[in-house]
């Protein structure tokens, strides 16, 4: 893939950056429950815990409020990778939205998979609001893994002149 | 036309009809012979006289379910409405998805229920005959009679049958008042998501390859989403503006998107009955998203789609311990 064909935003930020794999820094959507998961990373926040700077949170008010559009649009966008996180089972301030989320999920995983996204692309987990830690090593595994396949090509969609969408 | 097919429009006939006469229904949903060959033709009949025209036959690929709710509402401006309707194994099941979600109430319908023999895939036909204009085609009990100008061909009908039709699982209504057949004894195929495990197990790269290849001759037409029963959102996501989820153009991330989105919001209700196949003017194999779907629904929630109006529908339900192994940590 050459950097001209990259969505704009997301082109090496120098001719220098030749190799990659050195250069490349994931760009990775994560999509944080308000009541537990973004809470977990704010606890991460404030207890000054180092983890990539390659992910880019959205706040929602539930799991079971991420649907598969949004998913979708923050690939077709350039995502690298995407991240949701939702409450423990059992912990959802609305009851049962991560358990609903839950079936939704999995089907939409091996659908996506079943057409070709590569796994490590798109990541589900449960994160509680004392979580601060598991969410710090949350954020570096998938990063590794998304910085291990490389820049998003598949399902990006690009305009003829080579910018984003 | 062929024996069984001869008695079936007879009996089909005069049931509609006596229905229609006593007042049991309103009208009566069933096909009849369209102006081209092979293709069938809806009909609402209000009459015993006008029941007279229905005809069964191989051809009828479309789904009677689609239009089934709208027709209920259409004649409840007259009063309370019962609505009679021919239903094979899959139709039944549609009709179950429409109950469950409060599309139609069962004492709305009267089901007629026939075990299906498997539908035959008009393209399938015309196909074989590439180049020449197929201009009659008449069905035997296990052939299809093609004629046209200059030849008269003889094809085995289950050469020319669905996809769905062959790895069908449920040939006989669900859900029905009374049948005009017998129960279908045909024995279901050994392995009918063989077609999906075979694509499971290439690499993401050669399903990416695979999945492109199999839409890129979309033309975006929506013939799939009209025919499908399921799909009566009176906004479909493909002409939502604000956000617009799915661009409108032929790129090919656009067309991906619509497909796999089309696919996902069929989970756990499509019964695969083949009309979005059936109604595709490209020939684009759109069941094998969703009969992906239709294999996890299965394996992992232990469901398959309309079988009891009882029931909720999968994804409108959970379980406690659902499996999550897919998850980063549990
Ligand atoms: S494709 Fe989806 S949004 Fe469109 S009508 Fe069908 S179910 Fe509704
Ligand atoms: S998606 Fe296709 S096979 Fe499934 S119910 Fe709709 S028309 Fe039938
Ligand atoms: S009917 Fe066929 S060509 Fe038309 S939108 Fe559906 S898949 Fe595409």
């Amino acid at each position: 893939m050459t950097s001209s064909s990259w969505p704009r935003w997301r082109r090496p930020c120098h001719k220098n950056c030749v190799d990659e794999t050195l250069s490349f820094e994931p760009k990775i959507i994560a999509f944080l429950c308000t009541w537990c998961s973004y809470a977990g990373a704010d606890l991460a926040g404030i207890s000054r815990l180092q983890y990539p700077p390659s992910i880019r949170i959205i706040k929602v008010p539930c799991s079971g409020r991420i649907s598969a559009n949004l998913i979708l649009d923050a690939i077709r966008s350039g995502a690298d990778g995407v991240l949701v996180s939702g409450c423990h089972p059992g912990d959802c301030h609305y009851q049962s939205g991560n358990y609903h989320a839950r079936r939704r999920f999995v089907l939409l995983k091996n659908l996506l998979e079943f057409v070709g996204l590569e796994s490590d692309r798109l990541h589900f987990t449960w994160i509680s609001a004392s979580e601060g830690e598991q969410f710090a090593a949350v954020v570096r595994e998938v990063t590794d893994r998304v910085r291990g396949l490389g820049p998003a090509t598949r399902f990006v969609k690009h305009l003829p002149d080579g910018s984003g969408k | 036309m062929s024996q069984l097919n001869e008695t079936i429009t007879r009996a089909l006939r005069e049931r509609a009809g006596d229905l229609l006469a006593a007042g049991t229904v309103d009208a009566f949903v069933g096909f009849t012979t369209g102006t081209v060959p092979m293709v069938m033709r809806p009909l609402v009949a209000r009459t015993p006289e006008e029941a007279r025209q229905f005809v069964w036959n191989s051809f009828c690929v479309l789904n009677p379910a689609n239009f089934l709710p709208e027709l209920v509402q259409t004649l409840s401006g007259e009063g309370q409405v019962r609505v009679g309707v021919v239903a094979t194994g899959c139709w039944s099941r549609n009709m179950v998805v429409q109950i469950q979600e409060n599309r139609l109430r069962r004492e709305q319908i009267h089901i007629v229920g026939i075990a299906s023999r498997g539908m035959v895939l008009p393209r399938r036909v015309r196909a074989l005959f590439a180049g020449r204009e197929i201009t009659r085609v008449e069905e035997k009990e296990h052939e299809l009679v093609v004629s046209g100008p200059g030849f008269s061909e003889t094809v085995s009908r289950w050469s020319v049958v669905r996809d769905n039709c062959r790895t069908c699982s449920h040939p006989n209504p669900v859900l029905f008042d009374e049948m005009l057949t017998s129960h279908s004894t045909r024995n279901p195929v050994a392995d009918r998501f063989d077609q999906i495990e075979e694509i499971e197990r290439m690499t993401p790269e050669e399903r990416y390859q695979w999945f492109q290849g199999e839409v890129a001759t979309c033309i975006r037409c929506y013939a799939c989403r009209n025919a499908c029963p399921l799909c009566y959102c009176p906004t479909c996501f493909v002409d939502e503006s604000r956000p617009q989820w799915v661009g409108k153009s032929l790129d090919p991330v656009d067309v991906s998107l619509f497909h796999i989105l089309r696919a996902y919001h069929c989970a756990g209700r499509c019964t695969d009955c083949g009309a979005c196949e059936a109604a595709c003017p490209m020939g684009i194999r759109m069941r094998l998203f969703t009969r992906k779907l239709e294999k996890d629904v299965l394996a992992l929630f232990g469901t398959e789609a309309g079988m009891d109006p009882g029931q909720p529908q999968p994804l409108a339900t959970y379980g406690l311990d659902d499996p999550q192994d897919f998850m980063l940590r549990g």
